[in-house]
Parts: C-alpha cells; structure tokens; sequence
C-alpha cells in the first residue's frame, strides 16, 4: 500500500457560458491590458489517496472527480499525478 | 403567453437513420403542412426555425384552442394574453406588469441552472414590458422528501432561486412548497414575477416601421440551450461529441442586472419602437413574433450577431437560447443613442438587421446570400394547431365490495381520536411546516420595500412614494387536482385570490401556469380540459381577467405523469397600507370567528394523507358564488376597519389555521367548535370558502350584521389568550351547559404552543435531512 498524490483540474465545458471568467475579462482594460482573452475560470482540488498501484489510486479520484468534485453536465475534469516529494517538503 | 418546456427528444444516435424532420420533432404531416406555408420544401435552416417555434412550448399548438375560452379582459387590463406579462392599471399613473412561467425540465436536469434561468427568464419578460422587477415568487413541487433525488433537487433549486434573485437585487418575496409522489422524477419549478412602471412608458414586443433597425443586446450568442435541435448539427456535421453541444443554460445574474438597468433606461429615454427578450427559441422566436405582432418582416444579417464561441451554424445562431439578450427595435436617426447606453451598461450591442414591409423572416449570410426565406405568421400565429382528444378516465368506483359495510364518507375518528396529536402531526407535515429553511436562502427585502415576506400568507410590497402596496400569492391544489382536475383548478383560483382578499387587497388579475402531461394522451388532454374550465369560470365569478401564463406539457416519466397542476398567481392593490391586515392573532380579549361553513369530504386534504382517506371520498366542492360574496365581505369589512386579523382556511383545515394564526402571533385562544358533520371535517376538513377572523369585542356587532347582510354565515369561536390553543368540540344544538356535561362529541385540543411551535418550525429541515 502506498499513498500517491493527484491534482483534478476541473473546468466549465466548452460552449458553456462562465460568468466568472467573463467577469474577469471585462475587468481587463481597467488595467490596461488588452492582449488577454477567452478567459476561463474553473477549480483545482489536491488530495492524497492510499492504494495498492497508481492505476487503483487514480480510480478512486476519477469515480469522485465524476461523482463529487464535478457537475458533469456543464463541467469536465481532468487528473494529474503529483510528485510526492513537493508534499514532503511541504510539511 | 410563452412557454419554456419542450418534449423528450429522440436519441442522437437514431438520428443517422431517420429523416431530418422527424429528427428535430416534426412529423410527417407537419413537414407536409410546412410545404404548403411555404408553397417549396424548406431547407434545413427553414425546417429548424419551424421545428423549434411549432414545438408545444412557442406555439401552443395543443393548448391554443383552449386557451381562447379564458377571459382575457377586464377592468384596468393594459396589456394582456400574448404579451410578454400581463398590465394592470392601478392609478397614479402607474401599472403592475406579472406573470408565472414554468422551468420545470431545466430544473429536473439541473436543478441549480435550471431555476436560475427560470427566474432570469421570468424577469426579462417583466422590464421587457417596460416594468421595474420589483418581487419574485416561487412555486415548487417535488416528490418524497425523504428520497436522496428530491433532497439534491430542493437544494439546487432553492440555491438556484435564490442565487439569481439576491444577485439581481429583487427579492424572493413568497411561493409555494409541496411535495407529492408523482413529481419524484419531474419536479415542477414556477417562477412568478411582478414589476411596476410608469403607464407611459408601457413598451410592446412588436417591430414596427419598416426601415427601422433591429438590434440586439445583452450577451453574446453560444451555443446554450440547442437541445431539441442538436440532432440537426449531428446530421449535418457528424459530430456527435456531447461536449460541443451543452444543451444546459448557465445564468448570469450580474448580466441580467446590467440587462435590466439598459433597458429600463432605454424604455424611459423613448429610444426604442419595440423590445422582446430572447428565451425559447432564440433569435427565431424574437424576430418572428415581433414582426407577426406588428404586420411587417424583418431580414436578419447572420454575421452581425455577436458570438461567444466560433464556427457557429447558422441555425445554432438562429435557435441558440443563449441567456441575457434582447432584441430591440430602434429607428435609424436613434441608433447611436442606443449605443451609447448599451456600451455604458457594458454590454455588446450590434444591428442585426432591419424591419420590413414583406411580412417574411429573412436570413442572409455572407454576401447578402439569403438562406432562409419564412413567412413570419408561418411561424407564430399561424403555426399548425391541433385539435386533440380528451377523454376521462374509466373509473371504478361508487361500487362498494360484495358484503362491505357501506363507509360513511368522513367516518374518520371520533370519540378515542387524540386531536391534538393530529394537530402537531399536520403541523409538522412538510407541505404545511414552516418555509423558514426555503425563504430563510431568498433574500427576501432587498429594495426595502418589503413589508411581509412569503412567511405567513401573501405577500406584501409597498409602493414607495405612496400609500399604496401590493399584496401577491401563489397557490396550486394538487391534490384535488388529482381527483377532478376542474376543482383543482377552480379552488386554486379561489385560495389564491382568497389569500390575497384577506388582507384588504383588492385581485387585480390572474396568472396561470398549467403543468400537465402528454397532450397526445387522451386522459392528460381531458385534463387539461377540465382545469381550462375551471379556470374560466372560476374568474369569470369572481370577475377577473387571465393576463397571461404558460403552459407546461410532457410532465412525465418513466413512472407515470404528474397530477395535474394548475399553478396561480394572483397580484392585488391595497389603496391604504395602514388598512393591510395579517393573519395573527393580536390581542387578548378579541373575539375570534369563522366565516364560511365546512362542507363534507376529506378526499384530497393532508389529513387524509396522516389518516388514511375513505375510498371513494371526494373532496369538498366550491360555490363560487358564496367564494365571491364572501370575498367581497371581507373587503367591505377591512375598508371599515373591522378586522383584526384574517386567515384563509386552507391545507389541514380549520385547527391549523388556527394554530397559525397563533403562532404566528405568539398568543394562545380559548375556542369551541361545533360539530356539524363529523370532528376530522370540522377541525381538518379543507373545505373552501372559509377565513378566520378576529374582531375587537366592540366590533363584534357590527362584524355580525355585515355578514348577516351578505349571507355568508358566521359563527363565533372563542376569544384569544393565554399561552395554549384549546378547541373544544360540541355537538350541534349544544348548549354551552351540555358540553360542560361532557358532551363533546371527541376529545379537545389542548396543546402548548411551544410544542405546536416545535412540530412547525422542525417540520421540513427533519423531512429534507437538514435538522440540525
């Protein structure tokens, strides 16, 4: 049994509007930028998981990133593996 | 009247293999009927333009023959039935502008989004008319409080509610709440708006003018809410990917409040000859029904539109749903004021096109290429209608089994029943418990206008700079609409305009949404049918116009339909705010009374739910003209200040409205109540036409007489006091001597009222799973 650590990246669909990323694109030329643009917002969670391989660890992820972390209707999520050592060093 | 709900749709995986009409939902006759509108085949974009505006929810094509048998006019009425919300006049200059819509599939598939955009929908149809939003109310049904679904369903809805209203800054004033089995998988979420503006500034969905421009505002078009007709992108495209076609609208409120504010000012300036908001069917519906509306055309330039998203289809364009957008019709030497408003409200602004004397619906692309050519009326007023088929259903009942003691109807508990448990059991029943976990997520007084939130009764909003308010309820009786959809729909009628009567408001008019099943059904159609009538005649009594509504067909699943819904929505004016009277006890020593008399049949109440019903039992039936002449007893008593407190008699009968009033008022009663027929129909029966009130001992006379003139009968029930609500039951012809002699006919109520206060306020947080 080992603990591997992974990121889910999860993010509003293509085509689906994202109020928070536009709020941020308007807010843009109050700072003068004008280079930047199709904006989009989502969220980052981080978390260790204990299991026999990786692929056991990142199944348990996938099953929460559908069933918890995301609204599959208008979100898709992505999984990453993590480095330990970044947690280790962390602590 | 518009419509927000569309039908199941078949697969995407059929579609391969299938015609492309049939595909987006015509059929084949309906292909025929487009050719001859046409006098040609139409092409794709054509037939999708046809199939989302000859869909039920734009063109009524079921419910339009009915719908005609309302009466749609009436005193004061400025705008009514196919507007975007019905007008009322209320003096001063000034007009309520409200409406109820449905948004009952969004909110099954996602709840959260699904009753956001119902309340940004319901609110663009208000400010389109040229009304500040001034109040939301909202009107849910689900199914088992107790299911793991339904508890996920309350809370994205009552987020979804209450997020958009809080964000946009009108508050959620009141609603409804109610839980029956059958909307366990299709939950009905009616959303109500009211708005006030200046008579003058009262702005029609029309397109007047040919040369003038058409413009469209707000954000930018996506690929939002394509559903019924992403089965024409697969057709045509191949491309199945799930991803690229998001059929779930997302709400931005903060933009639906830039919206409101642009629009407002627009209106107010005098800057536009026509506004209509972009809902169902998009850009389709918007120019087709503003042009037919008005006898013109307009040709629409598709490149001009703004996108969020590249290489759109122009059918995507020409249907996306895309939220917060309006199209507005300006004339040429104005444009450049509308502009500037619209860029100083932040939101993109572009000319889309022009209005036109041909009476068609142009669509050119690039080069000026036309590539659709529709008449206008083909797509609106003269869309196909259908006449269905109604039938009732085969019932077998009124045959008692072989042997079987016949049951007396109501011959429920008598003497041995424990009342008072009954009471704290109705008490806490999530269909009458407190609403404070719902209302307590809406804000509720944003706009400082609010005088009473959705807490006890109707709600009331006061009219600043007046001493004005107006008072509004919603209000459904499933229940009953289940065992005759006629009376579910008449009493619903009734306790909602009832419920707005008993604090002195005067009805201004009546909203209707109608959730039912599949029209193609013959029982659901009859249905339909029935509540239709019931509608009708209800305000045909009580003498009040049908200013507009929705209707929502399909509500079914794989578990059946849903009972037959009618939602209403009544607004009424109160000229005096200092004559508004609420349904709490007050002061000790005040006589309290009922008016109205209870009339057998259980059928359909909540205590036959905790009691188990009399097979066969039928609910109690209305007279409206007594509903009328009592309504206008209780109006004539509260212009003579006579009136202490009111409250209508409704779900869980006469104890707990009792028990409400003195909850609500923190003042006990010492009360007797003779029994007529038997003591469950007394103290629990919902038979209508019935209020509660209270009167100073020096108004009792004068209360008595005004009644007696009215015919209405009243009987005197006690006083107020004390700390415990007592109800004692005496048989008919009872003297006050012979119950003290032990004749009551069951045990009494007498119950603390911080027990009854517990079972009220734990009712529906314990119900959902959020006690805490």
């Amino acid at each position: 049994m080992s603990t591997y650590r992974f990121c889910v990246s999860v993010m509003p669909k293509p085509g689906i509007l994202d109020p928070q990323g536009r709020a941020l694109e308007g807010s843009l030329p109050h700072l003068g930028v004008d280079s930047v643009h199709e904006v989009r917002v989502g969220r980052r969670v981080e978390l260790s998981v204990d299991g026999a391989s990786e692929g056991a660890a990142r199944a348990v992820v996938e099953r929460l990133a559908d069933e918890l972390f995301a609204n599959p209707l208008i979100e898709s999520w992505s999984v990453e593996a993590m480095a330990r050592p970044a947690l280790e060093a962390a602590r | 009247m518009t419509v927000a709900e569309r039908p199941p749709r078949p697969a995407v995986a059929e579609v391969m293999h299938t015609p492309l009409h049939r595909a987006l939902g015509l059929t084949d006759h309906e292909l025929g009927v487009i050719g001859g509108r046409l006098g040609r085949a139409p092409n794709d974009l054509e037939l999708a333009m046809f199939s989302v505006m000859w869909s039920e929810h734009c063109s009524y094509k079921s419910s339009r023959p009915l719908l005609r048998t309302l009466p749609t006019s009436g005193p004061g009425l400025v705008a009514g039935v196919g507007e975007n919300a019905g007008v009322v006049s209320i003096g001063d200059g000034l007009a309520v502008a409200f409406k109820l819509e449905s948004h009952n599939h969004p909110s099954a598939v996602e709840p959260f989004q699904g009753a956001a955009t119902g309340v940004g929908g319901i609110l663009r149809d208000i400010f389109t008319m040229g009304a500040r939003p001034i109040a939301v109310l909202d009107a849910l049904k689900f199914g088992d409080p107790s299911s793991a679904r339904t508890r996920r369903l309350v809370s994205g809805v009552v987020r979804g509610v209450g997020g958009y209203g809080n964000c946009v800054g009108v508050p959620t004033v009141g609603g409804e709440l109610a839980f029956h089995p059958s909307y366990e998988e299709n939950p009905l979420v009616n959303v109500m708006a009211v708005g006030l503006l200046e008579e003058r500034d009262l702005t029609r969905a029309a397109a007047p003018g040919p040369g003038n421009l058409v413009v469209l505002y707000g954000s930018a078009t996506g690929r939002d809410g394509i559903g019924g007709a992403s089965v024409l992108a697969s057709a045509t495209f191949g491309d199945a990917d799930p991803q690229k076609r998001p059929t779930v609208q997302v709400g931005d409120p903060f933009a639906g409040k830039l919206l409101i504010e642009a629009s407002l000012e627009l209106i107010e300036r005098g800057l536009l000859e026509g506004l209509q908001d972009l809902g169902a069917a998009g850009i389709t519906c918007a120019v087709s029904e503003t042009a037919d509306r008005a006898g013109t055309g307009i040709r629409l330039e598709l490149d001009a539109v703004p996108r969020r998203e590249t290489g759109m289809a122009a059918f995507e364009v020409m249907i996306s749903e895309s939220q917060e957008r309006m199209l507005a019709i300006v004339r040429p030497d104005r444009i450049d004021a509308v502009v500037e408003v619209c860029r100083r409200w932040g939101l993109p602004v572009a000319v889309i096109g022009r209005v036109t004397d041909d009476g068609d619906v142009t669509v050119a692309g690039a080069d000026g290429v036309e590539l659709a050519r529709v008449p206008a009326s083909a797509l609106t007023s003269d869309a196909i209608v259908y006449e269905r088929e109604g039938r009732p259903p085969a019932r077998s009942r009124r045959a008692p089994a072989p042997g079987a003691p016949e049951l007396a109807h109501d011959g429920l508990p008598e003497r041995g029943m424990d009342p008072g448990a009954v009471l704290v059991s109705l008490l806490g029943d999530p269909n009458l418990a407190s609403r404070a976990w719902v209302t307590g997520r809406y804000d509720e007084t944003v706009g400082s206008d609010t005088v009473c939130g959705g807490a006890h009764g109707a709600a009331v909003v006061r009219i600043k700079g007046t001493a004005k308010a107006l008072v509004m309820a919603t209000d459904s009786n499933p229940r009953v609409g289940a065992l005759d959809p006629y009376l579910g729909a008449v009493s619903a009628v009734a306790e909602c305009t009832r419920n707005v009567v008993i604090t002195g408001a005067r009805p201004l008019g009546v909203t209707d949404c109608l959730n039912f099943g599949d029209p193609e059904r013959a029982e659901a159609f009859w249905q339909l049918t029935e509540a239709v009538r019931g509608i009708a005649d209800a305000c045909r009594a009580l003498g009040l116009a049908v200013t507009g509504g929705n209707v929502s067909l399909y509500n079914e699943s794989a578990y059946g339909a849903i009972v037959p819904t009618t939602q209403i929505g009544v607004v009424g004016l109160l000229d005096d705010i200092g004559r508004l009277v609420h349904p709490v006890f007050r002061a000790g020593s005040d006589v309290v009374a009922l008016l109205g008399e209870s009339t057998p049949g259980l059928g359909g109440s909540i205590y036959a739910d905790h009691a188990g019903a009399v097979p066969d039992d039928r609910p109690p039936g209305i007279d409206l003209a007594r509903e009328s002449a009592l309504q206008a007893l209780l109006l004539d008593a509260t212009r003579s200040g006579l009136l202490r407190s009111a409250q209508d008699v409704g779900g869980g009968g006469l104890c707990v409205a009792l028990a409400e009033c003195c909850l609500w008022g923190g003042i006990g009663a010492d009360l007797q109540v003779t029994v007529g027929t038997a003591p469950a129909v007394e103290l629990f029966g919902e038979s209508p036409s019935r209020v509660v009130v209270s009167v100073a001992p020096t108004a009792w006379d004068a209360l008595r007489s005004l009644a007696a003139g009215s015919g209405i009968p009243l009987r005197r029930l006690g006083l107020i006091g004390g700390d415990r609500l007592r109800i004692r039951l005496v048989g008919e012809g009872a003297t006050g001597a012979a119950e003290e002699r032990g004749a009551g006919v069951a045990d009494e109520v007498d119950m603390p009222l911080d027990v009854l206060r517990r079972a009220w306020e734990s009712g529906l947080p314990r119900a959902i799973g959020e006690a805490g």
